[in-house]
């Protein structure tokens, strides 16, 4: 591995500690590093600095020099050089770091000015907490405990302004909570690359709004909820389902692509309401896709598989197991591995096929990339597939072999991992000449052909990891029980895998990990539990050559133009 | 001591009967002769000329104009601009629109000498929108500049080429902050930019080194070319070099625009003898001397304190009337020479109401970017204008103050200055005329101009 070359440091002092910080940090990041907070409304980390709420306001001061002779000026009093107060506050966002600059986050000029401003954000407010979905999350809300009056001195008419525009299919505006803070405009403009949003009449009644004959409606528009600090920006797929502190949150990652966004599943009492992106700098900064988000919809659909079957029939899962492991025995078998499954369960699959003398093939799903946080590899885990060696090429979107195989009576007996082989290119005669062993969660041709069908859980109902398109291994975990019925892949696979004979493997994550560094080379030395929330990134050296499918997105270069550039 | 007469430099020609805005009757009267002599010095000298004279801006801030062209990063190998500032908004200030009008030529060949002193290759007029006929005489008048080589490719065979575009705004006085100038010439909003990183002179217009300096300013230069900096500076006084313009108005015998060496003439001077006075059977009230953003003066309130005059300390013992009209002694006693409008209020004037109508303006021109201006502005206009409109109470003054004080300083622009010092002063020096303004008000006849 590269070392990463060591940031020139600037030696600050806040609120009287010393801290060396890259150069280039802003007030705001470095008082951070302190566990200091310096409130703030329109800074984002991920967005250029506008420096408009004025929350973030500091007191800061330069080391004193003479003009004529550079020598510092020493203060007699302490010794030390004397400090140059600036006498009006600077923001936070806006002030760059620079050697020797003195910082007081909680002065009474801070307090008083923060104070000021605070009162100033909620005199045209609605003030309506109580029914505004924002409630628990809001950043005005929580600042107000701080900085606020307790009290106001307002009582003039307050500014009337549009209440619930749709601004898109997935976004709601009330004008009346927007503090103008323009983190949504600059997020449009500068991430999403769609410049829909800004603001109409000026002053106090400046107000958002979509361009004429524009609407928000980019698959990246729900970010623009998640930044807002207020409730301005609501998602109207969550609104006014559940208050945020009633919901779980859980680490979870986007199924949608091999981008493997990180993201927070917020559920309660075993319903999701919401997925929402987690910050991480490697892979998808602060932001995900709206697509990636909506398939948390997947879990509760109406056509998940819950009742385990054989041959149609309602069953057990030992008795299905056992039938299972008859037609396997038989011979003639064919696995069809998935991309969408986890290193986990890809690596006992792989014993399974191992056992039964065959390799397994995998489906790939390709689309266009959106050069942000979908690439064009839309399966999430096909390197996971490569690493633990259930393949050792970049797979099909048809199963071309397959059906020749069944054609020449070579194969009697598929097993697919969740794939819908009709989907995958079989024709409804080829699928009806094999007896087919299916797990999944969702019921499709196959699952319906299927002589023995074990439901299985979603990603976001169990725990695993997968390997992004830089075969960066991250970490999902459970958020929800699965369906009744259903059992976890880990569950199923490792029961099929002793009945065919083999010792009793571990059939939960954590058990499993240990004979899984043992037997994948790429993942020696690593435990599942001592991978870090941000992923690790693995030596990708022996795939360097295949042709994969994926464009440059938000953090990724494919080799090939990386090598160029 | 009498009023010293008038020195018309820049308004030289200003109605004269017979003066023309075209090309013909400026080069009659000397015109670019100035550019003709200075075309082939070497930039440099010009602008240590301008450095010599001591010129300060004359669009408000009173910045040395020197040291602006100073600032400019000349080492980017990026393009210089050069912007003149023809957004004159401030209320109470109308001096830049009578060059224009009347004078164009002047501003065309003090702005084509600054930018050659600054090798500048392209120049905006930025004009207020509400100036459409000051936008026609311009872009007439470069049109005929560049006819004669004054402007345009290679002016007067020097091999030195500059190009002059006048930019009409969309009506906002905050087109008029230099950096929301400069986005409003970008096409954007007029949203101020935050200082640091975007000072005009590093990263201005589109991203590149920028001097923005006044109409007027532009003239000054045009006539430090052609004496040389250290003669301009001989008029006027130390530190407040050249002539003044003060765009009288409100209640004087003569309103107008009047010219002088600046610092050689006193408030009283200005308004008693060349202005001829309070109207009859009045008395002057107060004075707002720089525009209506600059803190208010209340006849009757004494300054006091040490001054410098020379090497030496002076005291100084000063009624309203006896303030030398420069930016020092302005700013000394707690105001500001700004742009040179004074504004008289006579006792005929209610102080609140005079307030709700500044309120009023600052309040719908106000760009609603950051928090304080945007929120504190409407604020105190929707209380001085409950005020007026019957709905007084007492303790209105004590909030307005503290409103106001919430919000200078604070800011991305000087605007929160302009909008909270009026606010600020007027409840100081006439504090009493708030709290009673309620009792006031029911005396007043029902039927009196209706208000903001």
């Amino acid at each position: 591995m590269i070392a990463a070359p060591k940031p020139d440091l600037v030696t600050v002092n806040i609120d009287g500690v010393d801290i060396a910080v890259p150069k280039g940090t802003n007030v705001i990041e470095a008082a951070k590093q302190l566990q200091k907070d310096v409130p703030h409304y329109c800074y984002h980390p991920k967005l250029t600095v506008a420096g408009n709420c004025r929350m973030c306001m500091v007191e800061m001061g330069m080391p004193a020099v003479d003009p004529a002779t550079k020598a510092p000026v020493i203060d007699p009093a302490t010794g030390k050089q004397r400090i140059n107060w600036i006498p009006r506050p600077q923001i936070g966002c806006g002030t760059t770091v620079a050697p020797g600059m003195h910082i007081k986050t909680s002065s009474p000029m801070v307090k008083d000015a923060r104070e000021g401003v605070m009162e100033f954000l909620l005199i045209n407010h609605p003030l309506d907490c109580p029914i505004c979905d924002q409630a628990g999350e809001c950043k005005l809300q929580e600042q107000a405990t701080g900085y606020g009056r307790g009290y106001s001195r307002f009582i003039e008419e307050k500014n009337v302004k549009p209440k619930r525009t749709q601004l898109g299919p997935r976004v709601t505006l009330d004008d009346e909570r927007c503090i103008l803070c323009s983190r949504c405009v600059r997020f449009s403009k500068e991430i999403a690359k769609d410049d829909v949003l800004g603001f109409v009449d000026r002053g106090s009644y400046s107000t958002l709004t979509c361009h004429p004959g524009k609407k928000l409606e980019n698959n990246y528009s729900l970010n623009t909820v998640d930044i807002c600090p207020v409730g301005a920006l609501t998602s109207t797929d969550f609104r006014f389902k559940m208050r945020v502190w009633f919901l779980k949150q859980t680490n979870t990652l986007d199924i949608e692509s091999s981008v493997g966004v990180n993201a927070v599943i917020w559920s309660r009492e075993g319903v999701i309401y919401r997925l929402t992106p987690r910050r991480n700098d490697e892979v998808n900064d602060t932001w995900m896709s709206d697509s990636g988000r909506m398939l948390y919809k997947q879990v509760a659909a109406a056509d998940r598989l819950a009742a385990i079957t054989v041959n149609g029939a309602p069953s057990g899962l030992d008795i299905a197991i056992n039938a299972a492991a008859e037609l396997l025995k038989a011979g003639s078998v064919a696995v069809v591995g998935s991309g969408r499954a986890s290193v986990e369960e890809q690596f006992l699959l792989k014993k399974l096929a191992e056992q039964l003398g065959v390799s397994a093939a995998l489906v790939a799903r390709t689309g266009q990339g959106d050069t942000l946080l979908i690439s064009a590899d839309r399966n999430p885990n096909v390197r996971g597939a490569l690493v633990t060696g259930l393949i050792s090429a970049l797979p099909a979107a048809q199963l071309t072999q397959l059906a020749a195989d069944i054609d020449a009576g070579k194969v009697k007996t598929v097993v697919s991992h969740g794939e819908d082989l009709l989907a995958a290119g079989l024709t409804a005669a080829q699928l009806a000449k094999v007896s087919v062993i299916y797990l999944g969660t969702h019921a499709n041709a196959t699952s319906a052909a299927a002589k023995v069908v074990l439901p299985t859980l979603h990603t976001f109902e169990k725990a695993g990891t997968f390997v992004n398109q830089q075969f960066r291994i991250q970490t999902f975990a459970a958020a929800v029980p699965g369906p009744q019925g259903a059992t976890n892949d880990l569950a199923v696979l490792s029961k099929l895998v002793v009945a065919l004979g083999a010792p009793a493997t571990a059939s939960d994550v954590q058990a499993l990990w240990p004979a899984l560094a043992a037997a994948v080379p790429a993942l020696a030395t690593m435990l599942y539990k001592n991978i870090p929330e941000t992923g690790l990134l693995l030596d990708a050296t022996p795939w360097a050559s295949l042709p994969f499918v994926e464009g440059e997105t938000l953090k990724f270069k494919p080799v090939a133009s990386a090598l160029t550039t | 001591m009498p009023a010293p007469a008038q020195s018309r430099v820049i308004f030289q020609h200003i109605d004269e009967p017979g003066y023309t805005n075209d090309l013909a009757c400026y080069v009659r009267h000397g015109g670019y002769e100035v550019l003709k002599k200075s075309i082939t010095r070497p930039p440099a000298d010009l602008i240590e000329e301008v450095k010599k004279s001591g010129l300060r801006g004359r669009g408000g801030a009173g910045f040395p104009c020197g040291v602006k062209w100073s600032l400019v990063d000349r080492k980017s190998g990026k393009p210089i601009y050069l912007i003149v500032n023809a957004d004159e908004s401030e209320p109470g200030t109308f001096k830049d629109r009578y060059i224009m009008h009347q004078d164009p030529h002047q501003l065309i060949e003090g702005t084509i000498l600054s930018c050659f002193a600054n090798n500048v290759k392209q120049a905006y007029i930025y004009i207020r929108g509400e100036m459409p006929e000051g936008a026609r005489i311009l872009e007439k008048a470069i049109a005929e500049a560049r006819a004669a080589n004054f402007a345009g490719p290679n002016i007067l065979g020097s091999g030195y080429s500059c190009e002059i575009y006048v930019h009409r705004g969309a009506g906002a006085y905050i087109c008029g902050e230099e950096t929301g100038l400069i986005e409003s010439l970008e096409g954007k909003r007029a949203n101020p930019r935050i200082k640091p990183p975007y000072f005009p002179a590093v990263l201005g217009l589109y991203q590149c080194p920028t001097i923005v300096n006044n109409v007027e300013t532009m003239c000054h230069v045009k006539v430090i070319a052609d004496l040389g900096g250290e003669a301009y500076a001989k008029t006027g006084t130390p530190g407040n070099t050249g002539t003044r313009i003060f765009c009288v108005s409100g209640h004087v015998q003569r309103p107008g625009y009047y010219e002088f060496p600046a610092g050689t003439i006193t408030m009283g001077q200005l308004l008693n003898e060349v202005c001829g006075g309070p109207l009859p059977g009045r008395t002057f009230k107060a004075v707002i001397p720089g525009g209506s953003s600059a803190k208010v003066l209340r006849f009757g309130e004494r300054y006091k304190g040490k001054r410098k005059v020379g090497a030496d300390m002076v005291d100084y013992d000063w009624g309203v009337e006896d303030v030398p009209m420069d930016f020092d002694c302005l700013a000394m006693i707690g105001s500001m020479g700004g742009s040179g409008g004074v504004i008289v209020m006579d006792d005929s004037v209610n102080m609140v109401e005079a307030l709700a109508n500044i309120n009023a303006f600052y309040q719908h021109e106000s760009c609603g970017q950051c928090t304080p201006c945007r929120e504190g502005s409407l604020w105190m206009k929707k209380i001085s204008s409950r005020m007026v409109h019957g709905q007084a109470r007492k303790e209105d003054a004590a909030l307005l103050k503290s409103v106001a004080d919430q919000i200078p300083g604070r800011t991305i622009c000087a605007f929160g200055e302009a909008c909270s010092w009026p606010t600020q002063s007027f409840l100081i020096k006439f504090k009493d005329e708030f709290e009673t303004y309620a009792e006031v008000k029911k005396t007043l006849p029902a039927d009196r101009l209706a208000l903001v």
